[in-house]
């Protein structure tokens, strides 16, 4: 049923049509929402079945889940930046152990300097952890990704994360198909674990493995999540008979036919991206726009397959490498080998900075005549930076960067007023 | 589509104003999108929502930079900031004051706007009026239905129902309503419902 | 493929030690260890040191615990000798369902166990939680407060041999004033770790105003035995702190560790206690106390207190004060009356 909802409600309703047992979270802007959500609702009565955790940490959050999970209870967990840092350690034991939790990361930039706005920082972090990594380009695909999370994870056995931006989506009103219990009863079936702590028969699972084994366990999980490539878009396609809309899958194309020009990015950034190819293309311009779903597994042939016959590629990521260059487009570029196409990385919208259609526009229109750089930072401000260098190589006390340019932008408010 | 940005202070309902605009949309069939502009907001802190208004699904999630319409709920905030940035020609502006442009020092900043787009109401004092507290947003949202002739009354009334139940909800509709009656006085609502 | 046994026979090689409790006592007073029929939850097998104080604590416990819930136990350890040295890959000597995650989360763990286990109806199913002092006083301080303030249904055991063991015999917040570690080493005038650090887990634990706390040590086993049986007929965050000597990270003989954990008891640096709901309600009184040098002498890691010709007469003074406060705090030197056996 259509609801106009605040999506991070959206999710958390969709979380309990999916018959969680275990919910444990602790709070983080911009994820907040949803796991008051879930409280809510647990609370309420309308999730039964539920036990609903207040941990003291995220590190202690994501370890009840460990614990849950092991004993066989379908279990979820959300957080974001600072908090998926947090919890670092146990991101790599859940996916080492095999555990099938499904956890929402509402996006939110890392600092320092501290940032609660929405950019791809934080999952980029953790983009070789072992988990799956779905990006959710609207707000129904995000409640949406969350039903085929748990299949997914429970079928592969390995976690899951479903990443939303933070305040773009999950604080954003919009209207929202919640699909019905018997629907996702249909599609989600009682989880089966394949490994469970049970006094009938039991074993010891987490312990140490050396040389002589490593190697080995590590490449099982490589070859799962080769497997999740065949396996998500089938889960997508299923999602689709039951719920009759196309949502998840590896990747998303919009009007890539003929395309010169391929914008490549993930999230919700890609609606903007939309409505600029729409605008470009009734001027005459050849562009596209493939938004990636799935970032891990990193669809490698899918991508070479859509982007081939291109020009260029510009690859508009929410992340940084720093000292090296995008995130995203050097992945990009790893699948585009030998095929001659060239990838430029625009990194854009880190900490929250608007990503606009003017902006946009006007990148693609360098992009067009073959001027933009490799490595462009969008709507950056020369003039700052360039005075906060100044200001470096005058004195070595030069003071902290940060402070120096809010200083700065709030002296260049002073004098336009 | 229709983007509506409005201005006011933390403790204002500044986000819940947008957000019943985009249900009373959707209560319409219409595809709504409304979202705050976030940050680290404390009780007095200016505050701005958007709302986006559209017959078909809305892609896009940059903030609204040329809106359709503005409303302000807080008139202080002429001091600190420039609330009609990128305000559309014929765009709508309606402030909640129960001064007139003069008085409120906007005089020239709205000079360029059609007379009968711009509109003061003074939705603190109505709220107080009929719901005992001052909270101007939904009291806003019917003095907007009214002006702009982007949404029928009614669905303003049964987004606000949707929201706030018993007294609450029921003080809320008569002050939106007492809003809608007065702007609807002193504009002339065009028949809006046709466009997008 | 050669079919194993899933439960391992219990051996027994020495007749009338005190390890296993004496065996001629009437059945009811026998500890569960005198038992052929026990669990034998950490099974032969086991890679620890020799004299290893944390094996026999463990094993104490958990077949106590395998006792009182007739096998029905889940288990998590933080990494730490005790999960090293019980399961070297590919073997494990664990006869539970055993869940090892990390350093600092075990507490954490086990909460998430409790409530699957609460939502799936088993309320048969116990969990038990492990570390040792590092483990839980250090790293892992911060979960097992939030477990201990949820008052999760969770029994969380100490094991208490006051270092770092398994990383080299590191100093922790469990270290002892004056002990010799890798990182606390007595050079020149230094005292080895320094007077006024370290943390009382266990009054931390009792803070908390949780059902249950105790302190428990391997040489008084029907003491350990009962009191987790007791741990285990209360529901809720319950807390038992065992004192677990180390032959080789406190350097003393590998054949003495039941003696020092007697005279760590007896020379009152270590009380035994219980408390419930932030308030004492027992602690063992000392029969023939002794002066701490007794319990110092015969480990290296106090070595430097005792230099030939110098002894440090301030030093082990002000560790005989600690163990005076004990005494005043738990009442230690009362007379009571004697049971009869």
């Amino acid at each position: 049923m259509f609801e106009q909802i605040e999506g991070s409600n959206a999710v958390a309703k969709c979380v309990a049509l999916c018959r969680p047992e275990v919910i444990c979270a602790y709070p983080i802007s911009p994820q907040t929402h949803i796991v008051e959500g879930c409280g809510k609702l647990v609370k309420s009565g309308k999730l039964k079945n539920c036990e609903f955790i207040n941990v003291e940490s995220e590190f202690a959050a994501l370890s009840v889940a460990i614990g849950s999970s092991a004993t066989g209870a379908r279990t979820y967990t959300a957080t974001a930046s600072q908090g998926l840092l947090f919890m670092a350690e146990a991101v790599y034991n859940a996916s080492g152990l095999g555990l099938p939790i499904v956890m929402t990361i509402g996006n939110r930039a890392i600092g320092a300097p501290i940032n609660i706005w929405n950019d791809h920082t934080d999952s980029m972090s953790m983009r070789d952890a072992g988990w799956l990594q779905l990006f959710a380009e609207t707000n129904q695909e995000a409640a949406d990704l969350h039903i085929q999370a748990f299949k997914l994870a429970e079928f592969l056995s390995m976690p899951v994360m479903v990443c939303m931006d933070g305040f773009i989506l999950t604080h954003a009103y919009d209207r929202v198909d919640i699909p019905s219990q018997e629907k996702v009863d249909a599609y989600l079936p009682p989880f089966k674990p394949r490994q469970v702590l049970d006094p009938a028969n039991p074993y010891s699972i987490g312990a140490m493995v050396g040389p002589e084994a490593f190697t080995e366990v590590r490449y099982l999980a490589h070859e799962k999540q080769q497997r999740a490539l065949k396996i998500i878009p089938k889960i997508a396609k299923e999602f689709k008979s039951v719920f009759g809309r196309n949502s998840g899958g590896l990747i998303h194309n919009y009007k890539l036919d003929g395309a010169k020009t391929i914008v490549v990015t993930l999230g919700s950034v890609a609606g903007t991206v939309k409505d600029v190819v729409d605008r470009m293309r009734k001027k005459g311009k050849k562009i596209g726009v493939l938004s990636i779903c799935s970032f891990r597994p990193f669809p490698k042939l899918e991508i070479r397959k859509a982007l081939k016959n291109c020009k260029r590629i510009i690859v508009l990521e929410k992340s940084l490498a720093v000292g090296f260059g995008g995130v995203v487009a050097n992945n990009v570029m790893m699948s585009m080998q030998g095929t001659g196409v060239h990838v430029h990385t625009v990194v854009a919208g880190l900490g929250g900075r608007p990503i606009t259609q003017p902006s946009l526009k006007k990148m693609l229109q360098v992009a067009e005549k073959d001027e933009l750089d490799d490595l462009t930072f969008l709507d950056l401000e020369r003039k700052v930076v360039e005075r906060e260098l100044k200001r470096e190589r005058v004195s070595q006390k030069s003071g902290p960067i940060a402070e120096n340019i809010l200083r700065d932008l709030a002296g260049l408010k002073e004098i336009k007023r | 589509m229709f983007q509506t940005r409005i201005h006011g202070r933390g403790g204002q309902g500044v986000v819940t104003a947008a957000e019943l605009m985009s249900v009373a949309a959707f209560i319409e069939g219409r595809h709504a999108q409304a979202f705050p502009s976030f940050g680290s907001e404390r009780t007095g802190a200016p505050v701005v929502s958007y709302c986006r208004i559209n017959n078909k699904e809305i892609r896009t999630r940059e903030p609204i930079l040329e809106p359709d319409a503005i409303i302000i709920q807080d008139p202080t905030l002429f001091n600190s900031l420039d609330v009609f940035q990128g305000l559309k020609f014929d765009g709508y502006v309606l402030i909640n004051s129960n001064k007139n442009f003069d008085e409120l020092g906007i005089k020239d900043a709205i000079k360029k706007i059609p007379n009968k787009h711009a509109c003061c109401v003074p939705a603190t004092e109505i709220a107080i009026k009929h719901m005992g507290r001052p909270m101007p947003n939904a009291v806003l949202l019917g003095g907007f239905a009214a002006m702009s002739g982007l949404l029928a009354f009614k669905s303003v009334e049964k987004a606000i129902q949707s929201k706030f139940s018993g007294k609450i909800g029921d003080g809320n509709i008569s002050a939106a309503l007492a809003a809608f009656d007065i702007v609807k006085k002193t504009t002339v609502t065009k028949e809006k419902k046709g466009k997008k | 493929m050669t079919k194993l046994d899933s439960k391992q026979r219990v051996k027994f090689y020495q007749k009338g030690t005190f390890t296993v409790g004496n065996r001629l006592v009437n059945k009811k007073e026998r500890s569960v260890q005198a038992s052929m029929e026990r669990s034998n939850a950490i099974t032969s097998g086991h890679r620890a040191c020799q004299g290893c104080g944390e094996a026999l604590g463990a094993r104490y416990a958990l077949d106590t615990v395998m006792r009182i819930t007739k096998g029905k136990a889940i288990a998590c350890n933080a990494t730490g000798c005790l999960e090293v040295f019980t399961t070297p890959y590919p073997e494990t000597s664990w006869q539970l369902p055993w869940l090892h995650s990390l350093f600092g989360n075990t507490p954490a763990v086990a909460t998430g166990i409790a409530a699957a286990l609460k939502v799936k109806g088993k309320k048969d199913v116990r969990v038990i939680a492990q570390g040792g002092d590092g483990g839980t006083i250090d790293i892992g301080f911060g979960c097992l407060s939030g477990m201990f303030e949820r008052n999760d249904d969770v029994l969380y055991i100490c094991y208490d041999n006051e270092a770092y063991m398994n990383t080299g015999v590191q100093r922790s917040g469990a270290t002892p004033p004056t002990a010799r570690t890798a990182t606390t080493m007595p050079v020149g005038d230094e005292p080895g770790n320094v007077f006024g650090t370290g943390k009382n887990m266990s009054l931390i634990a009792m803070a908390h105003n949780i059902p249950y706390v105790a302190t428990a040590s391997v040489s008084n086993l029907h003491d350990l035995e009962k009191k987790v049986e007791k741990a285990m007929t209360y529901r809720g965050a319950r807390y038992i702190h065992i004192y677990v000597p180390c032959p080789l990270g406190w350097g003393h003989a590998s054949d003495i560790t039941i003696q020092l954990a007697r005279l760590v008891v007896d020379c009152a640096l270590f009380p035994l206690f219980e408390a419930e709901h932030g308030a004492v309600t027992s602690s063992t009184p000392i029969r023939k106390k002794v002066p701490v040098e007794e319990y110092l002498r015969p480990q290296r890691r106090f070595a430097h207190l005792f230099k030939k010709g110098a002894i440090d007469v301030e030093r082990i003074a002000k560790i005989q004060k600690m163990a005076d406060e004990n005494i005043k705090r738990f009442d230690l030197l009362r007379k009571e009356e004697e049971t009869t056996i």
